[in-house]
């Protein structure tokens, strides 16, 4: 037959060459058209992020509005009923009415209501003798976050209640409290105090931490089991070029997908970015780094799907998801605790993007966190490299 | 001119196991070396060591003068191989799985056009370039893998078992392919558990628990077999009795079922022919000398076949059946939208009959087995097992039928001993006749050492015998055979055969399709698929001598079938010209 | 029964057999249940806090003396100027910056001082929180001065008296461990039963287990027998490690709770046959499961409440199984929950798993086609 004619002739030693863009370009022609043709990575990539962004928007709300609060009117005042009126005006809380405490035990127990306010009988009369009235707040302290902001603002209510029917009442006139000391508070880059603003950043970490860990954590295992990963080794590819080759087209599907999130964060769910675009690519670039690697660095210790699955799930979403700090505060946790999560990359990350999406250009916050990622990046890498060899010997 | 490919002193170990043990072997270039030994002898082992993809424990190996270890690189550039799964891309087309590797190789421009023009044609790929990989049958994913492997024009290429799973024009094609390679200086080493395709290599290596058995032409070893070889026919009393009765006369080194007469192989020993006469006399045959192959050279070789009897069959009690027909099925059809996969399709099986569905790849043999055993619902027609028709007595007919997947699908996370409690379980056995069943098939199969082992640490042999020792638990009067011995080499595949003839003779009637042409030897009868449609139905031999021409005069199986697949194409061509 | 009992301890083997798979099953749950029960808290403490001074009167010196020495206070920097104070929010050095203006003691004498307090809102939970401890403090403090100062009116001011039913001092571990076992045994339960069916596909098993007398409806049936066994002890033994070694009262019935624990893994299991018989791979499975089991953990109320999500999310949420049984264990832990809102919950969870369940089969059966 007509061979292609033969590059080399017997003997010579034709030149090895550690890398070639060629080569390298052609992996990831190759894996990009894998993903392309995969319905479940594109899923991933592309379909989660925006019901993950869409939930993160909506369903994960900490901000409290229209909580369900019983108000129990014991006293049939006219300073007690307007006070109940009072709790029923505000837009935080939704009032069920009751006369009786007893009716609204139940619905506490039932989680129908999530605390209730007991306007004691004799409330008038105290208030007027100078007596010291005490209003009764009964929260359900099995959800402490929702009881907390209940006692808080229920307490806000009557102060603001007091401050309005005596404007000469020395001392009151803040949210929060009747007090000689006022304070005037101002929350900075989120002055609606919108969660959605704190929690789409966080998301989108999330999201690009999935696609990252997972699937090339995914990916890599699957040459392995379907035995491409043989035939790859029986070319002239470097394990270099290999391990590139699988980097770049899921480094530029991460990036791909952080612009969906932020256009989408920006014009569906008004979140809005004070930052500029090309530090938050470069933000998320740097992220990429320690979150690829880690998705190598499983599926290089694996070589199994279902394990490595596990793996991405124990090491890399859950972390991601509880440990970032974007929906509990690390300072609040154990000092062990935040030990660990000086090398989770998704913690870094949080940060910088809350901070490019809220704040704007913080290049002090940037460059520690760009720091820290890289060096657990590094780490990640330098492991995997160890790990792997072009070699089927184990 | 020095070898391609030249081992010295080779020794490979994994952990404590010896995979290969002490090779010196030279393979020269512009010759084709077949690699060829029972499974686990250390085939796929050596093969990844010369594509340097393992570093040798001892010893060295050098490809073209460049070492493994301390030149891998230069390795990768000047080896071509093809991995047994052919490492293939199944998400990606025929043209990109060709582009991947192109560029891997370095293969660029104006070099890369003519290249895939002429492994296209080459390889007969040109009208399937867009198909994903994955949707390709068998034998053209194997011609791809080839041409993914031919990129570069390597210096030594390197196949492992090229041919499993592949039907015989698809290999044709390939054996065309290999032969120009080598013409033009290619050295190719060609690993199989075939042996007939042992006898077409120029040079043969015979592997054997890790060792080097043989090393040289395949005539030689053919060579030292001359006079041994026999074939017995008419033999009125039935060719499996004799077989089984041949099988354990002393002077019997090996034997197989050839169409209507038994191939029987001779030990060394002077009385051997005397006592095979005194036996085909007892059982009224004649005996013809025959020319030996290379198969009863090498069974010769690893110590002979093994026995003729099968201690499971001689347990089964005789299985009885309301009609003479065990299988049957009328106008059967199967479509999947537009395709026609089976195409009405008719035919009867009797009882205590092999019957044999043979057909390249595509043909639709797969779909319709599927369907006489209810893996598949048909689309018309109609299809029953042991009398019970599977759609509306699908459970009925299911009780009756034992199924052995292709590759043993036994579960590998399960013990042996927990396979056989599930599958005796899963057919409703219970009680003391469940613990019975199993004893049994623990002792006649000898799996007692391995019980608390996981099927996929087995032995090839052994994980047969447990898969079929699962099939048979519930004592089915239908057994159905996919592609039962793809792969598995001639030793364990006769062990196999002994069991399928001794179950035969107790009235169990057997169904399989096979890619394995020596196979269909074996079958009473045999229906070939071209196109969603039974082309030929007959016995083996008749369909031999349909075969017959001047360029075959003694067809074998293998090329019958050819012939009459060629035939159909023509015919249909005519037809279309028409 | 026979042949039902042989598929379900060939599922049970096929799951628990390997050590390898019995530690990945097992072992990380656990761990992370204690991990994140400490670290999955939205208490607020540890905070760090940044005062700029421009009074230096007694009162001002007085409240900060107080702020430094307050629990949930890490640290307290006093900086020099405005612009700095402004920087360490800015470079999350502090997430809460004050400013005491010049003559504040002073206006605290005469009616009222202004303290500006800014947050960052980035954190805007923590912040908020944070903020109601700094008006408690400096309540406190106004009573304080008042009684000191006798300038106090005559007039006393109605009070708000709180109380926190079933967990009084809002310890977070006592809401988070009871929500973490429900949803990990949920995860494991998921991909167990996710993988199980697209496994045998890809070993090619499955073919073997059709041609079977094995009927859809047996095959579905064992299939859910390990998940629900892995997935209910598993959910057992952290109910176990909340009350024996995180001492969270259980106040309920372990009784219901054990019933409709089952309930519940049922229910998800049905969800994740569904998934496994349209999957075609093992990759597909595992994605797949991903997909499906963080939308059901965020629509189930764990992070953040149902009543505060819109609608249309909240109507969703009757169909997550996790949101029922959420409230059934946080119930009864905590609560004492009534029998009869323990069946107001449990089912609709009956309802979930026969119906995924019943779609399973037929999506089985279609195999069969």
């Amino acid at each position: 037959m007509n061979v292609p004619a033969s590059t080399t002739s017997r003997g010579d030693r034709p030149a090895a060459a550690a890398f070639d863009l060629r080569r390298l370009i052609a992996l990831m022609q190759k894996e990009g058209l894998q993903i392309v043709r995969d319905p479940s990575a594109l899923i991933i990539a592309f379909v989660l992020p925006v019901v993950l962004l869409f939930l993160f928007a909506y369903a994960v709300s900490l901000d409290v509005e229209g909580v369900r609060l019983g108000v129990v009117l014991e006293d049939d005042g006219v300073a007690a009923r307007q006070l109940a009126n009072a709790y029923a005006a505000t837009p935080f809380f939704e009032v069920v009415p009751a006369y009786d405490r007893r009716q609204v035990q139940e619905l506490l127990v039932a989680g129908t209501l999530r605390g209730f306010v007991v306007i004691p009988e004799g409330f008038d009369g105290a208030l007027a003798s100078g007596g010291e009235p005490r209003v009764q707040v009964i929260t359900d302290g099995s959800q402490p976050n929702t009881a907390n902001f209940v006692s808080g603002y229920a307490d806000g209510v009557l102060a603001t209640w007091l401050a309005s029917r005596d404007p000469t009442s020395r001392g009151v006139g803040s949210a929060s409290g009747g007090s000689g000391i006022a304070l005037e508070q101002r929350f900075w880059f989120n002055p609606e105090l919108e969660s959605r603003r704190i929690l789409v950043p966080g998301a989108i970490a999330i999201v690009i931490a999935m696609i990252s860990i997972l699937l090339t954590a995914l990916v890599v295992a699957r040459e392995w089991e379907r035995g491409t990963m043989e035939a790859l080794f029986s070319t002239p590819v470097s394990i270099f070029e290999i391990l590139l080759g699988k980097l770049l087209p899921y480094f530029a599907l991460g990036l791909v997908a952080t612009l969906i999130c932020t256009l989408l964060a920006v014009t569906v769910f008004g979140v809005p970015l004070r930052g500029s675009v090309v530090a938050l690519l470069l933000l998320s670039g740097v992220f990429l780094v320690p979150a690829l690697g880690q998705g190598l660095l499983i599926s290089a210790l694996t070589r199994n799907q279902f394990l490595a699955s596990q793996l991405a799930l124990v090491s890399g979403f859950l972390p991601a998801f509880l440990l970032s700090g974007f929906l509990f505060p690390i300072d609040s946790m154990p000092r062990v605790i935040q030990w660990v999560t000086a090398i989770i990359p998704a913690r870094y990350f949080v940060s910088s993007l809350q901070t490019v999406f809220l704040a704007g250009d913080v290049w002090s916050i940037f460059l520690p966190d760009i720091f820290a990622m890289l060096a657990v990046g590094a780490v990640f890498f330098a492991v995997t490299a160890l790990t792997t060899r072009k070699s089927l010997d184990r | 001119m020095g070898a391609a490919v030249e081992i010295r002193g080779l020794v490979k170990r994994f952990g404590d196991l010896v995979a290969l043990n002490g090779l010196d072997i030279d393979i020269q270039a512009g010759a084709l070396t077949g690699l060829v030994g029972p499974d686990g002898a250390g085939k796929t082992t050596l093969m990844r060591l010369m594509a340097a993809l393992m570093a040798p424990s001892e010893g060295c190996v050098r490809v073209d003068g460049f070492d493994v270890t301390t030149d891998a690189d230069v390795v990768h550039i000047i080896t071509g191989y093809m991995p047994q799964r052919f490492g293939l891309y199944e998400d990606l087309s025929v043209m990109e799985n060709l582009q991947t590797f192109a560029s891997l190789r370095g293969l660029g421009g104006e070099q890369r056009r003519s290249t895939f023009e002429r492994l296209l044609h080459f390889t007969r790929l040109e009208p399937f370039t867009r198909r994903l990989a994955g949707q390709l049958s068998g034998g053209m994913k194997q011609k791809l893998g080839l041409a993914c492997a031919l990129m570069a024009r390597p210096r030594v290429l390197l196949l492992d078992e090229p041919s499993v799973g592949v039907d015989p024009v698809s290999r044709q094609d390939l054996w065309r392919m290999v032969g120009e390679l080598t013409s033009e200086g290619m050295a190719v080493v060609w690993s199989t558990a075939y042996l007939d395709e042992a006898e077409r290599c120029a040079h043969v290596l015979l592997l054997n628990e890790g060792g080097l058995v043989y090393q040289g032409p395949p005539d030689e070893l053919t060579g030292r077999l001359a006079g041994r070889s026999l074939r017995v026919d008419e033999l009125p009393s039935g060719r499996r009795e004799f077989l089984a009765a041949a099988l354990d006369a002393p002077g019997v080194r090996d034997g197989v079922i050839q169409g209507a007469g038994v191939r029987l192989v001779l030990a060394q020993e002077p009385t051997a022919a005397a006592e095979v006469e005194q036996l085909a006399a007892a059982h009224g045959g004649t005996v013809r000398s025959v020319p030996p192959r290379f198969e009863d050279a090498f069974i010769d070789l690893l110590g002979g076949g093994p026995g003729g009897r099968s201690a499971i069959a001689e347990r089964l009690e005789t299985v009885r059946l309301e009609s003479e027909v065990a299988v049957s099925c009328h106008h059967l059809s199967k479509r999947f939208g537009d395709f026609v996969a089976t195409d009405d399709v008719s035919f009867e099986v009797q009882q205590g009959e092999i019957f044999g569905l043979l057909g390249p790849n595509g043909a639709g043999k797969s779909t319709t087995f599927k369907m006489l055993c209810g893996l598949l619902k048909a689309s018309s027609g109609e299809a029953r097992v042991a009398g019970y028709d599977l759609r509306t007595a699908s459970g009925a007919a299911k009780l009756s039928l034992g199924y052995m997947a292709q590759k043993f699908s036994l579960y590998g996370l399960l013990s042996v001993r927990q396979n056989l409690d599930f599958f005796s379980g899963v057919y409703g056995l219970k009680g003391r006749l469940r613990r019975q069943r199993i004893d049994e098939m623990i002792e006649t199969f000898a799996l007692g050492p391995f019980l608390n082992r996981s099927p996929d640490v087995l032995p090839l042999g052994f994980k047969q015998r447990l898969a079929l020792a699962c099939s048979l638990m519930h004592r089915p009067a239908v057994l159905f055979l996919d592609e039962p011995t793809s792969g598995v080499d001639p030793i364990t595949r006769r062990e196999f055969w002994t069991h399928i003839n001794g179950l035969v003779r107790r009235g169990v009637t057997v169904m399989v399709t096979t890619h394995f042409m020596d196979e269909a030897e074996y079958c009473d009868r045999v229906a070939l698929m071209h196109q969603a449609k039974v082309i030929a139905l007959d016995t083996p031999d008749a369909l031999k001598a349909e075969a017959r021409s001047a360029t075959h005069p003694d067809p074998t199986m293998e090329q019958a079938f050819i012939a009459l697949v060629e035939a159909q194409i023509a015919a249909g061509q005519r037809r279309a010209a028409a | 029964m026979s042949r039902l009992r042989a598929q379900i301890v060939k599922e049970l083997l096929s799951t628990l057999r390997d050590p390898r798979a019995r530690f990945v099953l097992i072992g990380p749950p656990l761990m992370q249940l204690f991990l994140f029960s400490f670290a999955a808290t939205l208490d607020v403490n540890n905070v760090d806090m940044a005062v700029l001074d421009q009074d230096g009167g007694p009162v001002a010196i007085e409240w900060v003396q107080r702020l430094e020495s307050a629990w949930f206070v890490d640290e307290l920097v006093k900086v020099k100027d405005l612009q700095s104070l402004g920087e360490r929010i800015e470079d999350q050095r502090a997430l809460v910056g004050l400013h005491i203006p010049p003559g504040f003691s002073g206006d605290v004498g005469s009616g009222g001082g202004t303290v500006q307090v800014l947050l960052d809102g980035r954190q805007a939970n923590a912040a908020q929180i944070a903020l109601s401890y700094l008006g408690g403090i400096s309540r406190q403090l106004t009573f304080e001065l008042q009684g000191v100062s006798g300038a106090a009116s005559s007039q006393a001011l109605p009070q708000t008296v709180v109380r926190h039913w079933f967990n009084p001092n809002l310890n977070y571990i006592w809401f988070i461990v009871p929500s973490l076992s429900a949803t990990l045994a949920m995860f494991i339960a998921l991909f167990v039963t996710a993988l199980s069916i697209a496994r045998e596909r890809e070993l090619g098993t499955f073919d073997q287990l059709l041609v079977s007398p094995a009927t859809s409806l047996e095959i579905i049936v064992s299939k859910t027998i390990p998940a629900l066994v892995i997935g209910t002890v598993l959910a057992t033994l952290m109910v176990l490690a909340g009350i024996v070694i995180f001492r969270i009262p259980f106040t309920g019935s372990f009784l219901l709770l054990m019933i409709t624990l089952v309930l519940f893994i049922a229910s998800v299991v049905g969800i994740g046959l569904m998934l496994s018989a349209v999957c075609q791979t093992q990759q597909q499975a595992i994605l797949g499961t991903f997909a499906i089991a963080i939308p059901l953990v965020l629509i189930s109320g764990f992070a953040t409440p149902v009543e505060n999500m819109p609608p249309a999310l909240q109507l969703a949420a009757q169909f997550s199984p996790l949101k029922h049984y959420l409230i059934i264990v946080q119930g009864s832990f905590l609560k004492a929950l009534p029998a009869t809102e323990v069946f107001a919950n449990a089912w609709p969870m009956a309802v979930l798993a026969l119906v995924s369940m019943s779609v399973a089969v037929v999506f089985v059966q279609r195999r069969l086609q």
